[in-house]
């Protein structure tokens, strides 16, 4: 116990003198946080358009005037060259085209098949996806509007119909922020984390003074608790500020225990830091070890579920996440702060965690060489 | 000097990695309180064999106690009567000067109280208690290296090793480094220490000399100069080392 | 020259003999590409769906055929409560409820209308949004479907079509966006971390003093990086057109062009960034850390620039990678010329010319 003790005095030391390290350790993954959690959104806003109307009816008007009104469009042009229009496109000046052809009115009132024709800038598919989206839906209104309409007209018909309506529970102003925030969290930590132990040991064999320790009778488990502790002490300190600008500046309500998510930050970090310090055992530069890190922390990250839903991925996909810990603690995270889960609810993720964490915690132990 | 008292006894030690031997059946006996010099030439395999003494690397095969202890079986236990100094300068540059001391001296288990109290004594021995407080990085190669040998014997060790201790610093700091060698040696410690100076073979009491991972002699420097009918140790020196057929 | 000849080769040496990096130097972006490809996608696909059926007769299960037979969701849990739901929602087992009217089969077919409530867990707004709206496609053809031969009405329908990706691939945009944080991420880390590893080690001073001028160390320093990064351009691009089928309509000369000058943005960045850090650990740090995210994040990569805040599009405008990308997908996807990326090439060329000069001042005032 005596032995940890001076090896953590020698470690904070080490870690509170470098002047130049401080502020990358504490400062910027706070500024990333607070910056970021405002990039990673998929929220609608300003789409361009352009409107080729060739028909100029009542109907191709009111669709229009629709678009005019949603705050998520913003008519760039009104023009009757496609040409014109597909030139725009071409230069990214706008982000969709609507065209209606002459006759287009008279179809509708009709009731023949009538067609609106948008073209999509899809260079960027994501936001393509979502203009083409939110286009259909203003048209679909228009649809229905139509409907109604219709229905008065050829009244008692037996039409039959199955409505929906819909709420969103957890999130009802659909914020992207509450989503994005844990998470971008849990990725400050992790990275934060993993190099940091994934240098530390290896660092001290690049300066030599990791012979001076391993010719000396410490125990390997005394050595690894010494390194992994102030990770811990780093972990929770940067949990804690991005838990406290979440409550206080962001105002995302935390629902669930605090004192849980610690529980779980505790048990994770024992992982990713296990992970850090194995790498570290196993590499000879510093530079072999960030790589190493770097190469596991994108894939861990790519596949946690942090910007894209993790049961959209094939079976195996899924079944390699089983070893993915980001994905566990991005996972439990959420649903601490975001639903409120308590204990029981995020049992199961947290036992395979443990699992994991024992395992690498473990691993480096067993691969910490005293001798060559 | 006691020559009943072995403190480190070797018996056919090889180190091999893959195809090339580094230590070629290396047999020796070390005793209580000497300077014990090894001498060669870069590659010659003095540092892989002090390594194995320490517990810092396996050996392929061979019988080797060290104080007492079998380095196979017994390394941890050994680790606690052995001091050692690196070819790498070892402190932490960014700790300093108590905090190196109190550090490697609280994982040997010392406590608080010990360790301030010698490190006093210790300071004041070097004249640095100015510098006490002084981060390790500012201070010149000299100043670092005694330091570094009197924390490498800060825990009494019965045995310490030092590995070329005095690479790169200027004669009077060598000679200086001398006396804090002898002195440890007054005090019972045994002394094992690499070196390719050859002056700073006269002052070991016995040397041996490795060329090619072998021992080619080991004797008291005059016994040595004696055999080879030389004047000095360098000329023993290169008298063997032609034997080499190591070429740089 | 045959000095510097020498040095090169010293270089190339020191990172080719280091098999694990170079293993993960080369495989990473095969294993991005792959990922990508292959397992992360924004689409939904067997989302965890939850059923509270008050009404159980063939209607409601003919509907919930049909939703789980579109691909999109799956049927994982059955309830017969409404107090049920909120516990499986916390429980993390179902993104979504759907809970059918008492009666469902009566008010559907006396009329005027049926009703089913789709409750999400919204938590994750963006997938919130897209099971509604496949919700509401599917029960609208339904809809359809059973009113087949009574007239209803006549829609408008909306033909869509797709500008420069027809099937809005997502690994269109994985292509570039992966060349970009990739090229970005080694080149300016790799010279990073070996310059200031020289500085830690000591062995800048020697090279300093050695009759080979500083710009030849530099040049030596990152000669290898160039190549090796060229070649991981080379793997991206051939991989994602013979594997995913990204095309490269516009001149792939001028792709490689634009694709060095890009290299060597990042690679001057890794220089400025090993001058003002005085050990590996801070370059590291700085080039993997305070790069990666932003690289991600705000070059317009996975989330769409437009949508975010004013002022982050603003500070994205420094982000080297926002630029590059724009350009190759012009180049790429739309097979433009020249003449439509030569702005955003002139920043490139600024941002590099403007971190070199930066360096070059930052290293005399140290030799001062």
């Amino acid at each position: 116990m005596r032995t940890i003790k001076y090896i953590l005095q020698k470690e904070f030391l080490q870690i509170f003198r470098n002047k130049s390290m401080l502020p990358i350790i504490f400062a910027m993954p706070i500024i990333q946080l607070c910056v970021l959690v405002f990039a990673a959104t998929f929220e609608m806003k300003n789409t361009n358009l352009y409107i080729v109307d060739q028909d100029l009816s009542s109907h191709s008007r009111q669709i229009i005037s629709k678009f005019e009104a949603s705050p998520f469009f913003t008519i760039k042009h009104t023009d009757f060259s496609i040409k014109h229009a597909e030139d725009e496109l071409f230069k990214d000046n706008v982000d969709a085209i609507l065209h209606f052809e002459n006759g287009f009115g008279n179809a509708v009132d009709k009731k023949e098949a009538a067609s609106v024709q948008v073209l999509v800038n899809a260079i960027d598919a994501s936001a393509a996806g979502l203009y083409n989206a939110y286009i259909l839906s203003v048209i679909q209104d228009y649809n229905q509007k139509l409907e109604s309409s219709i229905q008065t007209t050829i009244k008692k018909q037996a039409v039959q119909q199955v409505q929906n309506t819909y709420s969103h529970l957890f999130n009802p102003e659909m914020k992207y922020i509450p989503y994005m925030l844990p998470g971008i969290l849990v990725l400050l930590i992790t990275v934060i984390g993993l190099f940091l132990s994934a240098m530390n040991v290896v660092r001290e064999k690049e300066i030599g003074t990791i012979e001076q320790i391993n010719v000396t009778p410490i125990k390997k488990y005394q050595f690894l608790i010494g390194k992994l502790i102030p990770f811990i002490f780093i972990g929770f300190f940067e949990l804690g500020i991005g838990l406290i600008l979440a409550a206080f500046v962001f105002k995302i309500p935390i629902l669930g225990s605090v004192w849980l998510i610690y529980l779980v930050a505790f048990i994770y970090l024992l992982t990713i830091l296990g992970i850090g310090l194995f790498i570290s055992t196993q590499t000879d530069t510093q530079q072999q070890a960030m790589f190493i890190a770097w190469f596991f922390m994108i894939i861990f990250i790519l596949m946690s579920g942090l910007f894209t839903p993790t049961e959209s991925m094939p079976e195996w996909g899924q079944k390699m996440n089983l070893l993915n810990p980001v994905a566990y603690f991005i996972k439990i995270i959420r649903m601490i702060m975001l639903k409120g889960s308590g204990f029981m609810d995020i049992l199961k993720d947290l036992t395979i965690l443990s699992l994991y964490s024992i395992a690498m915690l473990s691993f480096a132990t067993n691969r910490y060489k005293k001798t060559n | 000097m006691n020559t009943d008292k072995k403190v480190i006894s070797v018996r056919n030690l090889y180190k091999r990695f893959g195809s090339f031997t580094a230590n070629d059946d290396l047999s020796f006996d070390v005793y209580k309180g000497e300077i014990f010099g090894f001498l060669g030439a870069n590659g010659a395999g003095k540092t892989t064999a002090m390594k194995i003494l320490c517990g810092l690397s396996y050996p392929t095969s061979g019988e080797i106690m060290v104080a007492g202890l079998d380095v196979y079986k017994q390394r941890e236990e050994l680790k606690k009567n052995i001091g050692y100094m690196s070819q790498k300068f070892s402190l932490y540059e960014d700790l300093t000067v108590f905090e190196n001391i109190r550090f490697y001296a609280g994982i040997y288990g010392m406590s608080s109280k010990e360790i301030k109290t010698k490190a006093d004594e210790l300071l004041q021995k070097l004249g640095l208690v100015h510098a006490r407080n002084k981060r390790i990085g500012e201070l010149p190669l000299g100043w670092k290296q005694k330091l570094a040998f009197s924390v490498a014997i800060f825990h009494n060790p019965g045995i310490v090793f030092l590995d070329e201790p005095t690479g790169g610093v200027d004669p009077v700091t060598r000679r200086q480094f001398w006396d804090l060698i002898y002195e440890a040696s007054r005090a019972g410690i045994t002394v094992f220490v690499t070196t390719h100076y050859m002056d700073e073979a006269e002052y070991c009491d016995r040397i041996s000399i490795m060329v090619d991972g072998r021992i080619e002699a080991l004797d008291t420097p005059e016994a040595l100069k004696k055999h080879f009918k030389a004047k000095d140790m360098d000329e023993v020196f290169l008298q063997l080392a032609r034997k080499s057929n190591y070429q740089e | 020259m045959k000095r510097f000849i020498g040095f090169l080769k010293k270089e190339f040496y020191h990172i080719f003999r280091d098999k694990r990096s170079m293993l993960i130097l080369f495989g990473m972006p095969v294993v991005q590409l792959l990922l990508f490809g292959f397992v992360i996608t924004n689409e939904l696909k067997d989302v965890k769906m939850a059923v509270l059926d008050h009404s159980k007769d063939e209607y409601t299960s003919e509907i919930i055929n049909k939703i789980v037979s579109s691909g999109y969701f799956k049927l994982v849990e059955n309830l017969d409560n409404i107090s049920q739901v909120d516990e499986t929602f916390r429980k993390g087992k179902t993104k979504l409820v759907l809970v059918f009217e008492p009666d469902f089969r009566k008010k559907l077919v006396k009329g005027p209308h049926a009703s089913v409530q789709i409750l999400t867990d919204a938590s994750d707004p963006n997938i919130a949004n897209m099971e509604v709206s496949y919700l509401q496609g599917i029960l609208q053809n339904y809809n359809v479907e059973i009113n087949r031969g009574k007239q209803v009405t006549n829609q408008i329908i909306p033909k869509t079509r797709m500008y420069f990706n027809s099937k809005l691939e997502s690994v269109y945009m994985f292509v570039p966006g992966i060349m970009a944080t990739i090229l970005m991420l080694v080149s300016a880390m790799m010279t990073s971390i070996s310059i200031a590893r020289e500085k830690e080690m000591g062995t800048m001073e020697i090279l300093l003093v050695s009759p080979l001028r500083p710009l030849q160390i530099i040049l030596g320093k990152v000669t290898p990086y160039l190549i090796l990064s060229f070649i991981n351009t080379l793997v991206i691009i051939g991989m994602g057109y013979f594997v995913f089928g990204v095309p490269v309509l516009g001149s792939f000369v001028l792709l490689m062009a634009e694709s060095v000058l890009f290299i060597l943005l990042a690679l001057s960045l890794g220089i400025f960034i090993s001058t003002i850090s005085n050990s590996q650990q801070v370059a590291m740090m700085l080039s993997m850390f305070a790069l990666m995210l932003p690289t991600i994040l705000l070059s317009g990569f996975i989330f769409p620039l437009r949508n975010m805040p004013l002022p982050l599009q603003i500070f994205s405008n420094i982000i080297p990678p926002r630029w590059f990308i724009i350009i190759i997908k012009n180049i790429m996807l739309k097979g433009t010329g020249f003449e439509f990326i030569w702005k955003e090439t002139l920043i490139l060329i600024g941002m590099t010319a403007g971190l070199i000069g930066l360096s070059v001042r930052k290293f005399k005032i140290r030799l001062e």
